[in-house]
């Protein structure tokens, strides 16, 4: 820090939002915090946001708030309906209370949307990267597979991968990563090009550094902003496909109370005992809406050509 | 919710005035159509068929040699293509005679030669099922001396010992027993298949109902046969669709669209039932559902353990909650209605009687098991409601879903644990089962028995085998009985199979359908009886 | 872009899409004999249907046995159906195509105006309605608002049909030609059959199109932005031009490219075979065949399948960039 600013130190608020910044991680945090500011005036992107902190809370104290053991059986009592017999939300076939399975459920889709979101991107930055920088006949190869994977159906392809290492939510979060890294590698390596012939890199080059040291020092780097803008835009599509191989069965195994595996269970009283079914749905389309509302929220933010502003 | 269903009630009966009419619509007089799962016909040969829904469609379609009467099935079989049968006196041989003037769909008389062609041909093409022919020493190669042509009517069938008559001839009740029209079948032969290419999409019998056409996975349908032996059925066309949920098959019957549901959960048949022109029709079917424990397994290989879990089973949880109406409790491995049936029920929900037991086989603190389970709605609630039981006494259960076939392999490979699984009789004779249950000549690995189910759960049982095996040798009926009752009271006490139910099919039919008959625990469905 | 790098592409792109395929259904722990024979069948029926299927060969030849079949046309049987895997796909395609094409027409109907008019009202309460709608078409989980659906629609109010493409009288009535019930009913001149048909596919095809009228009318918003803060917008208004014509002729004529890309990829998504909807609908598709063959082993049936739908896949993109190369004035 600077003489002047141990005389009147400005106030964090004032450092953050100085048009001068002095140092790189000033301009870094004012950066951040400007399109925070940005992001807090949307209210629609913070109302997503609020739902999304409530998930973790509710995620984090799942067994002190939890009413009643999500995995405790109550043939006499089951599909008792809302409020009946103290079930708040109801119970299942199996007469569990639906609202304590929610609420565990939602550990699950965390879990499932934190390792698809920290794997698939990684994935696709080593091969989107490593083409770009490469070029060649690396390019050419690297960009086929990506094709092809582009090509395949893909919940066709998450669905053989489980049924072929077998059902379980590691298998799924795999199977996902498989289907959702090609486009992160696209992204990758198109930032990868802009970036290779910026005359630092050559700069970089000539004072001996390896293509390894560039692409993890220096190209890396700057590909993380724009895959974290998608990763975000990607999370809502991530929660609905894993919903969706726990729906076919493939995904988290009972009786773990998974939210698209609860919609399975409950399709077959969806005529006389429509809770079963539409409460862990409702809970799917708020969780992946609100993902939704903060990604559109995020994008407008942090990537003001898309959104014209 | 009665706000809900009044305000829905409330915008339909605004919606009905305002727009389209959603009438209620009936089928034809003359058509019957049914929803039922068809996804597992593969095809239309008798020699091949050997699915549920196949099974159905060939009752229909093929005449056999002996058959089951629906208006009274404890008659046991009866004549039907085969007149008459007398059985040499070394009760190897039986010699059948030919109904005379019995016509095929395409005209040509139904003659001793077509019976032996279809005996033959099923021999031969050895295709699954065939085993149900080949367990009485008939193979490709002796066939043509032991199924033998007479005369014109009549021909002969000779097996390689002696087995009850009874046996034999319940057998051939069974789908591969039917008889196919010889001439037409090899008009269509190509490569030596013996037509079986052909057979596949179409049929050449002499049923009640000929086939149409059939759109795999989608749907089937028949048209009746004027010059049937027994007189043309009433009802003209049978259109089954293939319909995968309860509830689609729910809502189509209650709208009319359909005049029989045969898929309905225990729910859907509860609303549905309750519906003015619905009536439920219950029919004890052969289906059984059991757990069975590897032998291989130190712990599962304790009789006491094996003893306590059968304790360990919420019987009748089950039976009045999610399996309500559809499955009946029974701890035989004969289901009922077959001869030689026991209805002794020694076992109920005990924990502490299991805790003691655990505690005599010295593992009171309990263990970790594995239970295999395949991807169906009632085998996962089945499997979570003992994961549940088990858990009372420290047994703590992970569960392990695949689908069917993956399952399957498991438990084949001896694999599992513990499996959950579900057995259908092959024909209706009590060696169908008895001999998967109770047989096991050579437990080794290498013997590969993966059709035997006491195989696939390493259970070596050396006397019950052979007690199984003079079963089938038994002429005389009561005696045959009293083997099986015998046999089954042992298998209750020693065997690793806990067997839990025996399926209730429910089928929901519109109230004007009369005459269907599902087909109890012995065959398949009949249309020909039905009217509307 | 020549003619032979294209076809090059699309044969390499194929034929790893082919291999990946293959690898998987060989290391599927479910044994394709046994679904052919069933689970009763004695050792040496199992052993017959083991070589039929070429099963004892080493894997490599069995690749290259599938690879030369497949450029004859030939999928071989399907083991569920009994039918030549082509028959069975000439059969289902043309409902997923019905599907899918309903689908992208009444998505791209709603989704351009809506688009463009949130792109003109930016900022506006009519942008948020719009962006909240296209956001609440993305979260829906389509397996579940199409229960909710059949229950409301078809179970409650009897508005429109159930699941499949038509009620059971309707079925066989009418020739298949195209195999897509709306036209042939039409070319039958069968009014029946085909609104029938309609009331059969309105909701399956009305939720993909809710899900592609999400993506189209955002990516449509932007792409209008983009083009509202050119020069030439503002020269043409100060000519006079009506604001309808800046926008709905030269605005949006501008985009058309980009926008056609972005429909082209939206078409592929659904024509990919919608599995979750093709299965709430019993929508007898493509990817419902598929998912069922994968679940059954029936190998042959997921190989024919995916080929399929990765070509479409394949033609579709190259469409694109073709069409793109074509209509972009900066690629002459």
């Amino acid at each position: 820090m600077s003489d002047i600013s141990k005389h009147q130190k400005p106030s964090l608020r004032e450092w953050l939002t100085s048009d001068a910044p002095t140092s790189r991680r000033q301009a870094k945090f004012s950066a951040w915090y400007r399109s925070w500011l940005a992001l807090r005036s949307n209210p629609m992107a913070m109302f997503g946001l609020m739902i999304l902190l409530f998930l973790l809370a509710i995620a984090a104290f799942a067994p002190i708030i939890s009413p009643h053991d999500p995995f405790a059986q109550d043939l006499a009592l089951r599909l008792s309906a809302p409020g009946e017999n103290n079930y708040i939300l109801g119970s299942d076939s199996l007469g569990r209370d639906i609202l304590s399975r929610l609420i565990y459920g939602s550990r699950i889709t965390l879990y499932i949307v934190a390792l698809v979101a920290l794997m698939a991107p990684i994935v696709g930055l080593f091969v989107g990267t490593a083409a770009g920088y490469l070029g060649g006949w690396v390019d050419v190869v690297l960009m086929r597979i990506t094709d092809i994977f582009l090509a395949f159906p893909r919940l066709v392809l998450a669905l053989a991968f489980v049924s072929a290492l077998g059902a379980g939510i590691e298998n799924a979060v795999l199977a996902i990563v498989l289907t959702a890294w090609p486009p992160y590698a696209r992204i990758a390596r198109a930032e990868t090009l802009t970036i290779r012939n910026a005359d630092y890199i050559h700069a970089i080059k000539l004072q001996g550094a390896g293509a390894l040291r560039v692409i993890t020092k220096h190209i890396w780097p700057l590909c993380i902003s724009s895959l974290v803008i998608r990763v975000t835009l990607d999370m809502a599509g991530i929660i609905l496909t894993a919903a969706g191989l726990g729906f076919l069965g493939l995904g988290a195994q009972p009786p773990s109370p998974e939210w698209g595996a609860m919609i399975s269970a409950g399709r077959q009283f969806i005529l006389d005992h429509w809770w079963v079914a539409t409460m862990p749905g409702l809970a799917i389309f708020t969780v992946s809406l609100a993902f939704n509302l903060l990604g559109d929220g995020l994008r407008d933010v942090l990537d003001p050509k898309k959104s014209g502003k | 919710m009665n706000t809900f269903k009044s305000l829905m009630l409330g915008v339909a009966a605004v919606a009905i005035v305002a727009t389209a009419p959603a009438t209620f619509a009936a089928t034809p007089d003359n058509i019957l159509v049914i929803a039922n799962r068809i996804d597992d016909i593969t095809t239309m040969d008798p020699a091949q068929s050997f699915e549920f829904a196949g099974g159905d469609l060939s009752r229909n379609v093929y005449s056999k040699l002996v058959n089951f009467d629906p208006a009274d099935f404890s008659k046991g079989y009866q004549p039907d293509l085969a007149e008459s049968w007398t059985v040499s006196e070394d009760g190897k041989t039986i010699t059948f005679k030919m109904r005379a003037g019995v016509k095929f769909h395409s005209g040509n008389p139904v003659t001793a030669a077509d019976a032996v062609y279809s005996l033959q041909r099923a021999v031969k093409l050895n295709k699954t099922p065939a085993f149900i022919l080949t367990q009485f020493g008939f193979s490709a190669e002796n066939a043509d001396q032991t199924i033998k042509q007479i005369d014109d009517m009549t021909f002969s069938i000779t097996t390689d010992a002696k087995y009850a008559t009874s046996f034999v001839l319940n057998c051939l009740t069974a789908t591969i027993g039917g008889i196919v029209d010889s001439k037409t079948v090899m008009s269509h032969e190509k490569d030596g298949d013996m037509g079986n290419d052909w057979l596949k999409t179409n049929t050449a019998g002499s049923g009640p109902y000929k086939l149409v056409n059939w759109k795999p996975n989608e749907s089937y349908s028949l048209t009746s046969f004027a010059d049937y032996y027994g007189g043309a059925p009433k009802i003209e066309r049978v259109i089954v669709r293939h319909i995968q949920e309860s509830a689609t098959q729910r809502l189509l019957l209650e709208k009319g669209d359909i005049d029989i549901a045969r898929n309905l959960n225990p729910q859907d048949v509860a609303g549905a039932g309750s519906k003015d022109g619905i009536s439920i029709l219950s029919d004890l079917r052969g289906r059984l559902m059991y757990i069975s424990m590897n032998q291989k397994d130190p712990n599962l290989s304790k009789p006491k353990v094996v003893e306590a879990l059968k304790y360990l089973i919420d019987y009748k949880g089950m039976q009045d909650s999610f399996l309500k109406g559809q499955y009946t409790i029974h701890q035989a491995f004969l289901p009922r209605t077959y001869l030689g049936e026991i209805d002794d029920k020694p076992y109920s929900l005990n924990i502490e009687k299991a805790k003691a037991l655990l505690k005599e086989a010295g593992v009171e603190d309990g263990f970790d098991v594995k239970i295999n389970v395949r991807e169906a709605q009632e085998r996962i609630e089945i499997a979570q409601s003992l994961q549940n039981t088990f858990a009372k006494a420290n047994i703590k259960v992970t569960l392990e879903v695949g689908t069917g076939k993956a399952t399957l392999g498991v438990y084949r490979a001896r694999e599992h644990q513990i499996y959950v699984g579900a057995w259908g009789p092959d024909y209706p004779d009590p060696n169908t089962n008895a001999g998967t249950f109770a047989f096991n000549p050579d437990n080794s690995d290498e013997a590969k028995a993966t059709g035997l189910l006491a195989w696939r759960n390493s259970w070596a049982l050396p006397e019950m085998s052979k007690a199984t095996k003079a079963a089938v040798q038994e002429g005389d009926r009561e005696k045959r009985a009293a083997m099986y009752e015998a046999i089954q009271r042992e298998h209750q006490k020693r065997s690793p199979f806990a067997i839990m139910f025996q399926k209730i099919e429910q089928t929901g039919i519109r109230s004007n359908v009369k005459g269907l008959n599902t087909g109890g625990a012995i065959t398949g469905v009949s249309y020909w009886p039905i009217t509307k | 872009m020549g003619f032979g790098r294209i076809a090059f592409t699309v044969a390499i792109t194929m034929i790893g899409l082919l291999f990946i395929t293959f690898i998987i259904g060989r290391v599927m722990p479910i044994d394709p004999v046994l679904s052919i024979v069933g689970e009763s069948a004695s050792k040496s029926t199992y052993d017959e249907a083991y070589r039929q299927l070429g099963l004892d060969k080493p894997v490599i030849v069995q690749f290259l046995y599938f690879l030369w079949d497949v450029v004859r046309g030939d999928f071989g049987e399907s083991l569920l159906t009994a039918r030549p895997v082509l028959d069975d796909l000439i059969r289902v395609f043309p409902a997923t195509l019905e599907l899918a094409t309903v689908g992208t027409i009444i998505g791209v109907t709603l989704g351009v105006p809506l688009g463009v008019i949130a792109a003109v009202k930016q900022g506006t309460w009519i942008d948020h309605i719009a962006r909240v709608v296209a956001l609440i078409g993305y979260s829906m989980p389509v397996f579940w608002i199409g229960l909710i659906g059949l229950l409301v629609f078809y179970g409650k109010l009897g508005w429109i049909g159930g699941p499949g493409r038509l009620d059971i009288f309707y079925v066989d009535i009418i020739p298949t030609v195209t195999g897509m019930i709306l036209i042939d009913s039409l070319l039958a001149g069968d009014t029946d059959v085909f609104w029938n048909a309609v009331s059969h596919i309105i909701l399956p095809a009305g939720l993909l199109a809710y899900y592609s009228l999400a993506y189209i009318s955002r990516m449509t918003r932007s792409f209008m932005l983009e083009q509202l803060d050119q020069e030439y917008i503002t020269t043409a208004r100060v000519k006079g031009l009506s604001e309808h014509a800046v926008v709905w002729r030269h605005a949006l004529g501008n985009v058309k490219v980009p926008l056609i890309t972005v429909i082209a990829l939206s078409y592929a998504g659904l024509l990919e075979g919608s599995v979750l909807t093709e299965t709430i609908f019993s929508w007898p598709g493509i990817g419902l065949y598929i998912t069922t063959a994968l679940l059954s082993a029936d190998m042959n049936a997921v190989l024919g399948g995916t080929v399929v739908v990765g070509l479409v896949f394949v033609c579709l993109n190259i469409f694109s960039d073709l069409l793109y190369k074509y209509f972009d004035p900066r690629s002459k």
